[in-house]
């Protein structure tokens, strides 16, 4: 039976999966080795919490592998297919503010494990938060084409907030966003109208990709 | 993009060590980088970021000079102490 934490476990556990692989489709192509590496890491540890909270939803391998596009439950700008590096690291912000505004509160919940995860979580998640945000600022406020860059991914990325932001989340991200100089006040969340309608075929792009060798070789492991 | 030189103290009470060099715009994303690079397996509880700039080296050509005065003086190396049982990091 649905209740509205389990729904927020749902909806947290699979955000952490699916920006997991869409940061892994990074790696090695980051403007740095050494951002590759942080990627990396930061990939890991969110899935290392989806992996954490699957394992207290059911199967992992089911959850991960074996559910199809309708039956997941992510804010949609997880799976936006990857723009540039700065649209990567601004939709990664957003989405570790709106994570850092939800771990908290599973950190109190009943269930040990996810309290267990979540209290995890909070660590990993705060560095996230300075890995991102600072990405933010230091492009937003940096040459001509990268402050340029950071706008339009504002302006694409912003619609899609309307899904999962609280005007908590927006107090928080305008803080930095105001820093990286892309706003000058704190921008209003986006009507219900407003928010796009959700793009099928991303999610489905992405679900073949990573969920094609397991579903090839059910049980496969090395 | 700058280089940095880093350093990673393993716990309390070493001395900090240098582990290798990073690139990165600013100190911060140097320190970023360097946790990022250098601790992912949980080496480390302290780490220092130099900018490469900053270290001044030994030239390899003054080696003798440098070095070369202290291979015979073996009475300075204190061979008549014993290290006590339990001291580790001596």
């Amino acid at each position: 039976m649905a209740s509205p934490i389990s729904d927020q476990i749902d909806a947290v556990a699979d955000a952490c999966f699916i920006a997991s692989h869409r940061l892994t489709q990074w790696v090695s192509n980051a403007p740095t080795m050494e951002e590759d590496v942080a990627i990396g890491n930061i990939a890991l540890d969110l899935l290392g919490q989806a992996r954490g909270l699957f394992a207290t939803l059911g199967d992992e391998d089911q959850l991960a592998y074996f559910r199809d596009a309708q039956d997941w439950h992510h804010p949609a700008i997880c799976e936006l297919p990857n723009g540039d590096f700065g649209h990567t690291m601004l939709r990664q912000f957003f989405v570790d503010v709106w994570l850092g505004q939800v771990w908290p509160g599973l950190a109190t919940s009943s269930d040990r494990p996810v309290r267990g995860v979540a209290e995890k979580a909070i660590k990993e998640n705060a560095y996230h938060l300075r890995h991102s945000s600072s990405w933010v600022v230091r492009l937003g406020d940096g040459t001509d084409e990268s402050h340029h860059r950071m706008r339009s991914a504002l302006d694409d990325l912003w619609p899609h907030v309307g899904e999962f932001a609280s005007d908590g989340w927006v107090t928080a991200v305008s803080r930095t966003l105001i820093d990286a100089t892309l706003i000058d006040a704190t921008r209003p969340l986006p009507r219900a109208e407003e928010v796009p309608r959700r793009e099928p075929a991303h999610l489905v792009e992405l679900l073949a990709a990573m969920q094609a060798l397991a579903r090839e070789h059910p049980g496969a492991t090395w | 993009m700058q280089l940095w030189e880093v350093f990673v103290r393993a716990r309390a009470g070493l001395h900090h060590q240098h582990v290798g060099s990073i690139h990165a715009v600013d100190a911060e994303m140097a320190l970023g980088n360097a946790r990022d690079v250098f601790t992912r397996r949980g080496e480390a509880a302290s780490i220092w970021v130099v900018p490469s700039t900053a270290i001044v080296a030994s030239d390899p050509a003054d080696a003798a000079e440098l070095f070369e005065p202290a291979m015979d003086k073996v009475y300075r190396h204190p061979t008549f102490y014993e290290v006590p049982d339990g001291v580790t990091n001596l």
